[in-house]
């Protein structure tokens, strides 16, 4: 019962959240209200005992992915006039791609696997969500696990081979030829005799 | 009058004792740790006082005790102003967004055996994920602001924390490694058995990439170009004053104090005696015990490790900062992951 009211409550904020990230006038506040979906959804996965995917929902999105966006959100300067010229032109696709998306949606869920029926899987008395969710990782679904691991290293490397310019004339500095510098090299001691007056 | 009191106690319905009895838990936590954090700023200027030949606050109460009250009253009383175009909401949720992760994270570390406020599977994860949320209250109370220097200072914290996070997030997979869980108390169970059990000798280099990843998360001296006074005044809370500018300076104290717990927990035995099984020092009675106060002994000498690092290093370059985050300690955690690996596999020493 109290868990039904929890669910209700998260749930209501979530959409409220999702519907303010294309509402709200100020691009900073939409990221802010996308950081405040995240939560309540992570909230939700706590309601079924998914403790990984909460956390690391909220370690992942809300404490990396969301902090870079806040970054590039808040240096540029967005003109939303600007942005809202083509609305009218751009509605009807807009709206075709939307209908696509929620007939697909239904067409999935309401499918045989999502009957909606069965819940989550309890688990055994004291088995703990990560554990499990290791174990099946770590062995039936190892080499899956791996390859998906391997092609997220591989775009890492594209992604900064590809954008990574040599311009010439950039000048660089050195940190370990900086580290190395002693006194000698930068300082000049000399020793003259002392003026006298006459 | 007790039986009376125990008569009323049993006769109130279950869930309400239960929350009356977590609420009572929270308090238990909280109100010593702000008591903490209000005399670590006495600390702080007393010992950094007399680094300095100079005697530091002496003036409220006797030696100066009144001194850190004073100041929070002074700040109570003041005003708070709110800058011209500045985004009032956000200006004043920046700071609590700040505060909060700081005083939520204490739910999961464990003061002795089996004393803590949750025994969450995901303890570590959870630690990680609350002192990653920390960074949005800078970053917010910079942007809200509308201040130049206010700014520079957010983005410089953004970009320091989040790379600093990394380095911290891979330090703690090999303490994970070593102990076979994400619990914090099972991980101070797990190094059980005097000092040369505690993770600090195998873990090494995650210790020290920790430790000055956990200074440099919470932006403190070497690594506080996000304040950084002689550059940009005082950074994202150049525009605060009042209870908004105190909250920005209990966060940043709290979490000092709970990154030195963590230290304490995950590389140091936690409330463990480093005595366990020492001969003749088992026996001396509090010091071959294992109890809260050798996490707090454990906690207070890293916390005076932050106020001397702020007496004697020179403040980080801002570039320097970035190359030691990606280029020196992401590398180093990597290939000591690999070295754990190893040990792990072979059962090497006493620890694993």
């Amino acid at each position: 019962m109290f868990q039904l009211v929890l669910f209700y409550a998260f749930s209501a904020v979530l959409i409220g959240a999702a519907l303010a990230v294309i509402t709200a006038r100020n691009p900073v506040h939409s990221v802010l209200f996308l950081v405040l979906a995240f939560f309540t959804s992570a909230a939700l996965w706590l309601l079924i005992e998914a403790e990984f995917l909460a956390i690391v929902l909220v370690l992942v999105y809300v404490g990396a992915v969301m902090v870079l966006f806040l970054f590039v959100v808040m240096m540029i300067d967005v003109d939303l006039a600007a942005l809202r010229e083509g609305f009218n032109r751009s509605l009807p696709l807009g709206m075709g791609v939307v209908l696509l998306i929620v007939l697909e949606l239904s067409v999935v869920l309401g499918g045989s696997g999502f009957s909606g029926k069965g819940g989550p899987v309890p688990l055994p008395e004291g088995g703990s969500n990560i554990r499990a969710l290791g174990e099946v990782m770590y062995t039936q679904y190892v080499y899956p696990f791996e390859i998906a691991s391997v092609i997220l290293l591989l775009a890492i490397v594209a992604a900064i081979a590809l954008t990574l310019r040599r311009r010439p004339g950039r000048l660089v500095q050195n940190p370990g030829l900086q580290a190395k510098v002693r006194p000698e090299d930068r300082l000049r001691i000399l020793k003259m005799p002392s003026e006298t007056r006459d | 009058m007790l039986e009376q009191a125990i008569a009323i106690w049993s006769q109130i319905p279950e869930a309400l004792r239960t929350s009356v009895w977590i609420v009572l838990k929270i308090m238990a936590i909280i109100l010593p740790l702000l008591g903490v954090v209000a005399y670590l700023t006495y600390a702080e200027r007393k010992v950094i006082g007399y680094m300095q030949s100079r005697i530091g606050p002496s003036r409220v109460g006797y030696a100066g005790l009144l001194q850190p009250i004073a100041d929070a009253a002074k700040l109570a009383f003041k005003e708070i102003v709110i800058p011209a175009r500045a985004n009032k909401v956000l200006f004043v949720l920046a700071p609590v967004l700040s505060f909060l992760p700081a005083l939520v994270a204490w739910a999961v570390v464990p003061f002795a055996d089996g004393m803590l406020l949750a025994d969450v599977d995901a303890g570590l994860l959870f630690v990680l994920a609350l002192t990653s949320f920390g960074v949005y209250g800078i970053i917010l109370a910079g942007w809200a602001s509308n201040s130049k220097y206010a700014f520079l200072g957010a983005m410089r914290a953004a970009a320091q924390m989040v790379s600093y996070e990394l380095a911290m997030g891979f330090a703690l997979i090999g303490v994970l490694m070593a102990a076979n869980s994400l619990k914090l108390n099972d991980i101070v169970l797990a190094q059980q058995g005097g000092f040369w059990h505690w993770y600090f000798i195998p873990l090494f280099p995650l210790f020290m990439v920790y430790w000055i990843s956990g200074v440099a998360e919470t932006n403190r001296l070497p690594f506080d170009v996000v304040e950084g006074e002689s550059e940009i005044v005082a950074g994202f809370h150049v525009e605060y004053g009042g209870m908004g500018f105190a909250l920005f300076f209990l966060a940043e104290y709290a979490n000092m104090t709970l990154i030195s717990t963590l230290i304490a927990t995950l590389f140091l035995g936690g409330w463990l005696s480093p005595f366990e099984h020492v001969p003749v020092l088992e026996q001396i009675p509090l010091l071959g015990q294992n109890g809260f106060h050798w996490l707090a002994l454990k906690a207070a000498f890293f916390l005076f490790c932050f106020l001397w690092f702020r007496a004697t290093f020179p403040r980080y370059r801002y570039d320097q900062i970035m190359r030691l985050g990606w280029k020196v300690f992401i590398p180093v955690t990597i290939v000591w992951l690999a070295v754990v690996g190893v040990f792990v596999h072979t059962g090497f020493g006493p620890w694993f």
